[in-house]
């Protein structure tokens, strides 16, 4: 067996040379000093061939223009097993691609290893930083929701305001005259043709650069004797490797990734913020009025990268120990608490997210229910009937599974059932339930209707909408309204209206209809601040 | 003797390393793979509850004298839902049962017609016959033709998803 294997191996090696070239790979000779403070690179170097890898599988279900990305991309994450994990995966890895490039590039710097002859390694690097927020920057609008659109109009504008080129650049980026399906192509043909391949040669030739200089020595390193990459190192670069993809694995299983509405030009209500690494300089724009607004644009990240590309020809001294480094030291501590109080000072101007935003990354099923069945799942919620009645609920088995097997008996038989439970079902252990009959109605409404398929309504359901549902409900506004075809039209019918009313022109209405309807014949309705406020964003939310 | 003693640690110390970075790279492979091989095999989830369309009228067949019906139908098309034309060869066999076949024959999915003169359906592509009740009379095709689910109410014949036909050639 060996024998074969040996001798398919000499005979390809022969051919090709590979074995001979991954031996010499394997076993080159790195300093003494070298261990795990040298993982980064190959950290870096994995975490991109993640994205590459779940990017080319995003993209097997990627529509890439504009409407049909935000559907293909929903279809995704609501409708394919594992879809979630991937775009997960994707996404964060992105953010902790960024970290990983950046600890790579304190280390190299801390430890002097752009200095001679390095200096030509330490400014591809620089270039790969760069590749790396292209990357972060044209990926950002390619869900097409309006984080990413409004998020890529902030980009473009800026990018318009660069000195002599500004025309020319936002030509190229297709944003002329505004952000469109030009933009979306061009960013998507970044993104997914022109960068990866341009950063993986990058990469090689970093690497080659890396292989050529040998791993940068340590001070008193000469006089100890070399060591073997592999498999000593190998091994330490694998466990950085593996700690590194477990946390992105938690994260894309963990945290979710929210999708919000499809981009909409004419939302006049939306805050953009941009992806938290880029969060300083977005917070530097603040600082710079009038005249002075390029140097937070332009002047500032190209002096930055200017200093970066510098460095190597500035300090030139000989190899200092690491802890000795002190002005080094001092120089990555300014800049972190540079980077890190802009950054916190950003998140601290930003609004936390609405309660009432949607995510369309979740299934959205409830809201095609009626208003009536949304308040029933209120009342379910409210009686805990979860408890239950669900599968998968904490006391499951001690009633009947109402999703699971549907309900089988009439409105009239349940609303008996849930005022006195024994006296229906001799021996049943369930509380009476104290509602209303007008509520009791709402409840059994909505039984009628679940089943396994529409289930997940009564989770996916947001409090807002239920609450608002239920509002609308107990105040009758169906007998005069419809909502998704249920109710009457004696009122305009309320799908749409977030297209033709502003929310404060319908929160003023309900207290004084007449005052901006003049000859409506809708009575005032006095609701308490929260309640308005649920029933508005719960109409807004509906579907056209 | 220390040497010795040396020589095994380090050859140990190697031996785990190799198993860690075989086995570590191992997993890392297989919880990449795992979830890109269900994101691909997997069928979506199902969005819409199959529909029943009308096709057209059931009143006029004449028993055994198969017509080409054109209707529009919805069809769920990854992320979309299309609306599109869609063709069934309708026939009333004998017991007034209603049966619509699908437009497609079952060797290589060509579309087949209705030869009148030799009372076959039969497929232009590569010679397959179907009788008139569905069956392969003679080609290539190795099953008979698939049928839409069909029902007729007041005369309109209405057809739901087609069903693939499982059976033999006969």
């Amino acid at each position: 067996m060996t024998g074969a294997r040996q001798r398919i191996a000499s005979w390809l090696d022969h051919r090709t040379g590979i074995e001979t070239a991954v031996r010499k790979f394997l076993y080159e000779e790195i300093p003494a000093s070298s261990g795990w403070h040298q993982v980064f690179g190959s950290v870096a170097a994995f975490l991109f061939l993640v994205q590459a890898f779940s990017g080319i599988l995003l993209a097997f279900n990627y529509a890439p223009t504009p409407g049909d990305a935000y559907n293909s991309l929903r279809y995704i994450l609501t409708e394919l097993a594992g879809g979630r994990l991937i775009r997960g995966l994707h996404h964060w890895g992105a953010s902790m691609l960024i970290v990983v490039v950046a600890v790579h590039m304190i280390q190299a710097f801390l430890y002097g290893a752009y200095k001679k002859p390095r200096e030509t390694t330490w400014i591809v690097g620089v270039g790969l930083l760069l590749l790396t927020l292209a990357f972060g920057l044209t990926g950002y609008l390619l869900p097409w929701d309006n984080r990413a659109y409004w998020g890529t109009v902030v980009t473009t504008q800026i990018s318009a305001k660069v000195p002599f080129a500004g025309s020319y650049l936002s030509r190229l980026m297709g944003g002329e005259s505004a952000v469109g399906v030009v933009t979306f192509a061009r960013f998507f043909g970044l993104h997914a043709l022109l960068l990866p391949p341009l950063t993986a040669l990058v990469i090689a030739f970093h690497v080659y650069l890396v292989r050529k200089h040998g791993v940068a020595p340590a001070p008193g390193d000469e006089l100890q004797p070399k060591k073997k990459f592999y498999p000593g190192q190998v091994y330490k670069d694998t466990v950085a490797i593996f700690a590194a993809f477990v946390i992105l694995y938690v994260l894309a299983v963990v945290a979710r990734v929210p999708l919000e509405r499809p981009a909409d030009p004419t939302d006049t209500s939306y805050i953009p913020r941009p992806e938290w690494y880029f969060l300083f300089l977005f917070q530097m724009l603040k600082f710079f009025e009038g005249p002075l607004e390029l140097v937070g644009t332009a002047l500032l990240p190209a002096l930055a990268v200017a200093v970066l590309l510098l460095i190597p020809f500035v300090d030139r001294g000989r190899m200092v120990v690491v802890g000795q480094r002190t002005f080094g030291i001092g120089v990555v501590a300014v800049a972190l608490v540079g980077w890190g109080g802009l950054t916190a000072a950003a998140i601290a101007t930003t609004p936390a997210p609405s309660v009432t935003a949607i995510d369309y990354s979740a299934p959205t099923g409830w809201l095609q229910l009626s208003p009536e069945e949304l308040a029933g799942i209120g009342y379910f919620r409210r009686e805990n009937c979860v408890s239950c009645h669900l599968s998968g609920s904490k006391k499951e088995g001690i009633g009947p599974d109402l999703a699971g097997t549907g309900v089988h008996k009439s409105a009239a038989w349940m609303i008996e059932h849930f005022k006195r439970p024994a006296d229906i079902i001799p021996g049943s252990a369930m509380p009476p339930i104290q509602l209303s009959t007008d509520q009791l109605n709402t409840l059994a409404a909505f039984l009628l209707k679940l089943n396994a398929k529409n289930a997940e309504a009564l989770y996916s359901a947001p409090a807002f909408a239920v609450d608002g549902a239920m509002t609308y409900q107990s105040n009758n506004c169906g007998a005069c309204h419809m909502v998704n075809g249920v109710g009457m039209r004696i009122g305009p019918p309320l799908n749409g209206i977030a297209r033709r009313r502003t929310r404060d022109w319908v929160a003023r209405h309900f207290e004084a209809p007449q005052g901006l309807t003049p000859g409506s014949i809708m009575p005032a309705y006095h609701f308490s601040p929260h309640e308005r406020e649920n029933l508005v964003s719960y109409l807004f939310a509906l579907t056209d | 003797m220390e040497a010795a003693a040396e020589k095994r640690a380090k050859s140990s110390r190697r031996t785990f390393h190799l198993s860690a970075i075989y086995g570590l790279w191992g997993l890392i492979g297989a919880a990449l793979a795992a979830p890109a091989l269900v994101y691909l095999l997997f069928p979506p989830k199902a969005r819409k509850e199959p529909e029943w369309v009308e096709a057209g009228d059931a009143g006029s067949l004449e028993p055994n004298i198969p017509v080409e019906m054109v209707f529009r139908k919805n069809r769920v098309d990854g992320w979309k839902v299309i609306s599109e034309k869609t063709t069934a060869w309708v026939v009333k066999l004998p017991g007034n049962e209603v049966v619509a076949f699908g437009p497609q024959c079952t060797h290589l999915g060509c579309a087949y017609h209705w030869d009148g003169s030799r009372n076959q359906f039969v497929c232009p592509c590569h010679s397959s016959a179907f009788s008139v009740d569905g069956s392969v009379v003679s080609g290539p095709a190795p099953r008979p033709l698939d049928r839409y689910q069909a029902r007729v109410e007041n005369s309109k014949l209405l057809l739901g998803p087609l069903q693939p036909n499982t059976g033999t050639r006969s």
